[in-house]
């Protein structure tokens, strides 16, 4: 609770805490509201607790689940294949998305087929990377990758796009290089876009990971795997923890992507 | 202190092509400004006098006649001359300090050279404690200052000013005139102010070209012959304005503004 209200603080160093405090309070009321339904339904009998468990078996499970070092080999599996499909991903991107909106001619070459593979849906490249690659690490880390480059390439080339004829005929006075163009004024004058791009990034490459996990599943280690292991066997409990430890790494991992961008954007002034 | 450079502009005629057809922005300009001096320009709007500077700085490259810099054609843009936009440019990720070093990127010297020299440059302006400052926590002036630092601080020869006051308020406008008055008489550089403050050219420029449009042409050259500072109110300043303008009010004008108007597609040079 109070990491988050730092987190907003960053963005708003103005804006007192108390009412910060306030607001963020208010993003509780309908967990908590859902979280008493939930055991009220269930306590009370009134649905199939064999199909909607009870909220105390759930945590249960997460205690046995959570005092099993497996489970943290699992976390480091999948953010590992994460981080590591986000990296590549994000680099690809952003050299992609570069090269787009600085020259025309890849622009004309490469954009249309660009935005037309875009618009097939990630989960259908599956059948063939696993048809090409198999169902191994590589594979996953491929899709990952793609699922990363897409929003980065998008918004490094809106960024880049973004760049002024007035700030460019500025760089043209001090005879900016074409090196120096690119990073003195391109790049720190896309930061905005392509952060925003990398956030984006970042939440389809957990998708992305736990997405592979399921349907590249080979019995592998990883969060995803949980999940699939608790249906098997028919493990509601196992189910809804999976569910809830994946919602909570996207979260931590939101947290400092925004932390990261808001200290990389403090140039832009407190917004509004 | 910066070498002033000397500028001299024969037969300078330039066109932009609009939809096929040559439209003439400049016509036939000659005019020769000494090391060291305030040249001020005025003209209505489309009178092609921003194009001028920016074929004096050298981001627009297709022209007719002469430009020469100490007797060297020019090409291209240098950092022989530095100039201040209307907006000041600066760029919102870097710091005063930062932008000001924008104009020493490719300016030789030491990193410590180059260092002090911001630095002194900052001071010039007045902005001393605003170094690590973002320009979005700068106003309006102040922003303009530190565009003055930037152009300023790898001494070019010569210092273009494009209306660089004229989004600024009443007063702040003044209190800057005065200020670059300061730093020109303090740097000895050439100065060329364009702008469309009559009374902005007549309190700062050694000689006031007035230029009318379509095409663009000189149409006289007013000497300001007053000591420094000078005073707004007095007889002989007023007088000067005036005579300015007079050359503003003229029926062949009133004509050409009507004409303006109803290209004012074209108009926006």
């Amino acid at each position: 609770m109070s990491k988050l209200t730092d987190i907003q603080q960053d963005g708003l160093p103005n804006s007192p805490s108390g009412a910060l405090s306030k607001i963020q309070w208010r993003g509780w009321v309908l967990p908590l509201a859902l979280l008493v339904l939930w055991w009220l339904v269930t306590a009370q009998g009134w649905v199939n607790t064999r199909l909607i468990v009870p909220p105390a078996n759930v945590l249960k499970v997460a205690v046995t689940t959570l005092s099993d070092p497996l489970f943290y080999q699992g976390v480091l599996f999948s953010v590992g294949r994460d981080l590591s499909g986000f990296f590549f991903g994000s680099l690809a991107g952003v050299l992609l998305g570069t090269l787009l909106g600085v020259s025309r001619l890849a622009d004309r070459l490469i954009g249309p087929t660009f935005h037309t593979v875009r618009q097939i849906s990630l989960f259908a490249w599956l059948p063939l990377l696993s048809s090409w690659l198999g169902y191994g690490e590589l594979s996953k880390l491929v899709f990952i990758s793609l699922s990363t480059l897409y929003p980065v390439a998008l918004g490094t080339f809106e960024g880049v796009r973004s760049v002024t004829k007035a700030h460019a005929e500025v760089a043209r006075v001090f005879r900016f290089s074409r090196m120096q163009m690119l990073s003195r004024l391109i790049l720190p004058a896309a930061t905005p876009q392509i952060a925003t791009g990398l956030t984006l990034g970042l939440v389809y490459a957990w998708v992305a990971t736990i997405g592979s996990e399921f349907l590249l599943a080979n019995w592998g280690n990883g969060l995803g795997n949980i999940v699939i292991k608790g249906r098997a066997a028919f493990n509601i409990e196992l189910i809804i923890f999976g569910m809830l430890a994946i919602g909570g790494v996207g979260v931590f991992f939101n947290r400092i992507a925004v932390r990261i961008e808001s200290r990389a954007l403090r140039w832009r002034g407190p917004r509004v | 202190m910066a070498h002033a450079a000397t500028l001299e502009i024969a037969n300078l005629s330039m066109q932009y092509q609009v939809e096929g057809k040559k439209l003439p922005v400049l016509d036939n300009i000659t005019l020769s400004i000494k090391p060291g001096e305030f040249v001020s320009i005025v003209g209505s709007s489309g009178c092609g006098k921003s194009t001028l500077l920016r074929l004096i700085i050298g981001l627009e490259n297709e022209y007719q006649g002469d430009i020469f810099l100490d007797g060297n054609r020019i090409v291209g843009t240098s950092l022989e001359r530095g100039i201040v936009f209307q907006e000041h440019r600066l760029f919102p990720w870097l710091t005063v300090e930062q932008n000001v070093g924008l104009g020493l990127l490719n300016a030789s010297g030491s990193e410590a050279g180059k260092r002090t020299s911001v630095q002194e440059h900052i001071e010039l302006v007045g902005l001393k404690g605003f170094e690590n400052a973002y320009p979005y926590q700068l106003s309006g002036g102040m922003s303009q200052r530190v565009a003055i630092a930037r152009a300023l601080v790898n001494r070019p020869e010569v210092l273009l000013l494009d209306e660089p006051f004229g989004a600024l308020d009443a007063l702040t406008r003044s209190h800057l005139q005065q200020e670059l008055q300061r730093i020109w008489e303090q740097e000895g550089i050439t100065m060329i102010l364009v702008t469309h403050d009559v009374e902005e050219a007549a309190y700062l420029g050694d000689r006031i070209v007035v230029m009318q449009p379509r095409p663009g042409r000189i149409k006289r050259i007013v000497d300001v012959p007053l000591a420094r500072p000078r005073d707004r109110a007095s007889a002989d300043f007023t007088a000067i304005e005036e005579a300015v303008l007079g050359e503003f009010s003229d029926k062949s004008q009133v004509e050409l503004l009507s004409v303006t108007a109803q290209q004012s597609r074209v108009s926006d040079w």
